[in-house]
This record gives C-alpha cells, structure tokens and sequence, in this order.
C-alpha cells in the first residue's frame, strides 16, 4: 500500500463530496474525538455499491471520528446494511457484488491493491444481526477464536478473555462455565458474546448490523450500555431500525433512503439534531414516524 | 384466606382425528419406508436358509479357515468338503480399507475445492465429470485398472516396499508385484472417490453461511475458516460418506476380480500379488458350481451380507457420537 496507489484511486474517483460529518462535528462535536490510540477514525468517499446489475448504494461519503457512535437509520433495502459491509469488505463475498469509491482507515484506502483484507477485517469489527457464535467451541474458545483464526499471538490469553468478556457485558453471567458450549447461552447472551469475540482481536472500529434485532428489551438495555462503555476506545457505527435505540447510543445519525432506485445518504447531523431539526423533510418525516 | 384447598387435575388425555388425505399418505410412506426394511430381510431370510446347511457343517471354521476344496465321485456325489472365508474377508477388509484411506483425503479436498475455490464454471464441469464417474461401469474400472494402472502403481508399490517395508503390512517375501491387493485398492480408491466427494460437497455446501461470515469478519483466511466453521459442521457427514464408500468397496465384485489375483491364504502383506475379496470369489465359484457348491457360496454372501451391516453399524455410532458438536 503505497501512497502512489492511493492518488491512482482518487484520479479514478468520479465524485468526491466534501465530507459532511467532519464540518457538522467540527461546529457541534457531541464528543471529542478520539486520541492517538484510536487512529484518525474511518473516512467514506463515494461509496457506490451494486449487486450484479442493481445498483444498491450510490455515493455515500460520510467521515466516523474516531472515538464516536454514528447509528445509521432508514427504511429496509436502504442500503445500511450494504454500506457497512463494504467498509471491512464484507460485501465483496456475495457472488456478482461490485463497489466504487473509498473507504480510508487512518487515511488508507481498504481497497488498495496489494492490501491484506485479513488486517482490514482485525482492523474494523464486525457483530451480525442474528447471533453467530462457532457452535464446536465453548465460550471462552469463542472469544478467542479470532485470535486463532487469525494466527495472533497474546501473552496472556485470561486475561484478555477476562477482559472482551467483561467489556461486552457478559463476564458475570459466563464467568464460572467458560467451558460450557456457546450455543447454551441465551440469545442475548450469545451477541455478548459475540462482541466480547469481535473485541479480542483489539479492532479500532466495530461494525454492528442490527445487533439487537433478534433481541428482547432487556438484553437491548445491557448491549446499549456496552455499546457506550465500547466508545470510549473505539468508533461504531450502529445500523438499527429502532430510533429510540440510534437516540440513545448515538453521537451522530445518518439517514438512508431509497426512492425506488439506489440507496442514498439523505442527511447525517448530531443524533440530538436529526431527532430534533431534521434538515430535510424527507428526515423528519421518517424520525417522526409516518412513514417507513 | 382460602380454605379450599387447589386440586390439581391429572393430565388431560390429547387426541387427535387424522384426515383422511393424512391417513392415505401416512400409509403410502409408510409403505415405502418398511419395504426397504422387508427386501433386505428377505435376501437375509434367503441366503441364510440356503446356506444354513454349510454354516452348521463348517461352524466357525467357515470365517477362520483359508481352505476351499470339494472333491466328488463320478456321480456328482460330495465325498469331501472345505470351505473357508478367512482369506477372503482378510482381503474385503484389506482392500476396502486401503480405498477408503486413498480415497478420503482425496475427496475431501476436491469437495473443499470445490465449494470453495473452483470458479462457478470449473465447478459445473467438475461436478458433472465427478456424478459421470459415479456411474460408470464397474467392469471398465476393472479393465482399466488391469491394463493401464497396474504397471504404474507397481513402481509406487516397490518404493513403498522399498522405504516403508519395516512396516509389517508393506513388507512381502516375495517379489511378486502385480494384481496386488494394494492395485485393487487403488482401483476401488477411484471408484468411490465420486460417492464420497458427492455427499462431502453437500455437506460442506450447508456449513451455515452466518459462522462463515463471522469467521471472515474476524479475520479468518480462507483455509483458517474451512478449519474453523466447514470441517466441523461437515465432519459426520463426511465420515456418513466415507461409510458408503466403503460399503461400496466391500461388496465390489467384478473390478476386483479383474485386477486380483485369487488366491486362498490369508495374505495382510498388501503390496504381495496374493488375495481376493468375498465378492469376488463368488463369482470365481458360481459359474460351474454343483448345488452343494452354490449352498457355500449363499453362506459366504450371508457373510459379507453381515460383515457390510457391523461396519454401517459402526459407522452410524460414530456418525452419532462425533455428530453434535459442528452443529
């Protein structure tokens, strides 16, 4: 990854916006953006998306702080989804699926050629919708099976188990059966767990698809407070269909929409302003419920 | 406060009235699934009646004696007897296991190639190659083993003879080479390598595509999530289509005949040109076999026929023990 390929890739990019999140944060910033430790946060340029011909998602450019929780919000077959998994390169396993623009980590594109999408993945986390832990490992071998899988080396495994788990939310409860199976744990349990899996491999950015979709109140409440405890450390970004869930754990909220063609970003603003003075009517009418 | 005291009811009896479409199709699949189970019963039924006369003469020295000899008068009369299977359940067991030990690793990485590597149209035409294979002619495998295998698996079996001959099954006294129970295991290799490859790709194509996914977000290599999420989901699959592979070499008649040399000693040395599987001599036998003769070789095929149901057995325990943890 040299800085040669990234200026090629810039020639190459057709539309670049100037970055709307970096100047509203600048103005408002809910919070202060993140120290050294957390990188200079995740940048978009462009982003267009498509699955084989149906063009998904088109030009998305959206700045992540580093250090702060953006919820991405919209109606289903937005393109939140798709978005997000174009940012660890997730999307580029569905067969026929095709992408345009930039994702920069710490000013790097994901996407050079000659990049290691391994790194990309240990770099930016990812938690799924639906609970997915490895059934053929118990729950301590599940938080560390990134480590495995990826072929790290710790010094001192407990310790870092006793950690994800205790970040997540969920050493309490697993604390005295870490040999017991993954999929004996409740399902809220299981996403705990999933994200204490997602933590071990240290990334600077976590993805979360709908993390609580498949969840009850309760397990929501204890994710939420996890998700706020993790920002501390590291940027989210949070798709969520449920708005009081973006009001509660977001500093910034961005909004997806499709008017029947590709997926687009409608307006992203601090989460208190999106709630409160959309800009865009489109916003409001979706925030305020009467439509999606 | 209550004075009355809560009876608690015995369960409720629950009933239910069937529909008659439900009725019909319950007795229509119903009858499918028994009928398996009533042929199967029946050809036992029968090679043991047929065969009862000569297990009872024999006794256990039908499966632990090597001999088989019928000596009668002009008449046709039976004056003396021998029969005994060692030799050849020996080499059924010899033979399908050396297939089996070939043939697995090779058909669990076409099927992990396959499902994970081969693009869209490799994996068409492989996968048509593959079922076509599955289908061919037991006889040709045969021939083509006889004539075109068989030299060049006779230079690989003397470097194993030469390099691995302290190992007592690659040693031999005897430098006799060809039609090997080593060649016939080879042969056999080749013709369950498509049925094993077939249900390991269709396991391996069921792994749940969230814990790939979530192997990949971690990143996992290609290889590291094959190891991590597909080879544990597939595991008792693959051993469920190694078992049917195997079943198929045991009971694999004319390709082994083909390549085998027939001979009525018990023979482990599998590099020595010495063997014959349990199959293959009843079709040496049954051509111009007396009545009495065919009485024999009914009883060797109750044999084999038993010896095929311990090994499914077998299978099915382990299928079930190793089964739940990939799930």
């Amino acid at each position: 990854m040299t800085m040669s390929h990234e200026s090629e890739n810039q020639e190459m990019q057709t539309s670049v916006k100037p970055s709307s999140l970096a100047s509203v944060a600048s103005g408002h910033a809910p919070k202060t953006p993140g120290t050294s430790v957390l990188g200079t946060g995740l940048e978009t340029r462009g982003v267009h998306a498509w699955f084989g011909k149906h063009h998904a998602l088109s030009n998305i450019s959206l700045d992540f702080a580093a250090g702060t929780v953006t919820a991405l919000i919209g109606p289903s077959g937005c393109g939140k989804s798709t978005f997000i998994r174009t940012i660890n390169r997730m999307h580029e396993f569905i067969p026929g699926a095709a992408m345009a623009g930039e994702v920069l980590l710490d000013g790097k594109d994901v996407y050079a050629p000659g990049t290691d999408v391994t790194k990309i993945r240990l770099q930016i986390g990812m938690v799924f919708q639906k609970p997915n832990p490895f059934p053929s490992m118990s729950i301590g071998e599940n938080v560390l099976s990134g480590l495995k899988l990826a072929q790290l080396k710790v010094d001192n495994k407990d310790d870092l188990l006793e950690e994800c788990l205790e970040r997540a939310g969920l050493w309490n409860e697993v604390k005295d059966r870490l040999g017991a199976h993954g999929g004996s744990l409740s399902g809220g349990q299981q996403q705990r767990l999933c994200i204490a899996r997602a933590l071990a491999v240290r990334p600077q950015v976590l993805l979360m698809d709908e993390p609580c979709s498949a969840l009850d109140p309760g397990s929501t409440l204890r994710i939420e407070e996890t998700i706020r405890h993790l920002s501390e450390t590291m940027t989210i970004i949070i798709v969520t269909h449920n708005m009081q869930q973006a009001a509660r754990v977001s500093d910034y909220t961005a909004f997806f929409l499709s008017d029947g063609g590709p997926g687009q970003m409608i307006e992203v603003a601090p989460t208190s302003e999106i709630f409160s003075r959309p800009q865009d009517t489109r916003t409001e009418n979706y925030v305020t419920g009467r439509f999606g | 406060m209550s004075t009355q005291e809560l009876v608690i009811p015995a369960p409720r009896e629950i009933h239910t009235q069937p529909r008659t479409s439900d009725k019909v199709f319950r007795g229509v699949v119903t009858a499918g699934g028994l009928s398996s189970l009533v042929i199967l019963g029946l050809i036992a039924l029968f090679l043991g009646y047929r065969g009862f006369e000569i297990l009872r003469q024999e006794g256990f020295h039908f499966i632990t004696s090597s001999d088989w000899s019928i000596s009668t008068d002009d008449a046709g009369n039976v004056l003396e007897s021998h029969f005994g299977l060692a030799a050849m359940l020996a080499g059924t067991i010899l033979c399908s296991a050396i297939a089996v030990v070939i043939a697995l690793p090779i058909s669990v990485f076409s099927a992990l190639f396959l499902n994970f590597y081969a693009p869209a149209w490799l994996k068409r035409i492989l996968v048509t190659i593959i079922d076509m294979m599955a289908a061919f002619p037991s006889i040709l495998f045969g021939i083509w083993g006889f004539l075109v295998l068989m030299p060049s698996v006779e230079y690989w079996a003397k470097l194993l003879h030469r390099y691995l001959g302290f190992i007592p099954i690659f040693d031999m006294q005897v430098p006799v080479f060809s039609r090997s129970p080593f060649v016939a295991g080879v042969v056999l290799a080749i013709m369950i390598i498509p049925i094993i490859t077939s249900v390991s790709r269709e396991i391996f194509s069921q792994a749940p595509l969230d814990r790939i996914q979530a192997a990949y977000a971690l990143g996992a290599t290609r290889w590291a999530m094959i190891k991590a999420v597909v080879i544990p989901h597939g595991r008792s699959g693959v051993i469920g289509g190694a078992m049917l592979g195997l079943g198929r070499a045991m009971g694999e008649t004319v390709a082994v005949f083909t390549v085998l040399n027939i001979v009525f000693q018990v023979n482990w040395q599998m590099l020595l040109g010495a063997g014959g599987n349990v199959a293959s001599l009843i079709i040496l036998k049954f051509g111009d076999a007396s009545p009495y003769e065919i009485k024999a070789l009914m009883a060797a095929g109750l044999i084999l026929f038993l010896l095929t149901l311990v090994v499914n057995a077998i299978a099915n325990l382990i299928v079930k023990t190793t089964g739940k943890s990939g799930r």
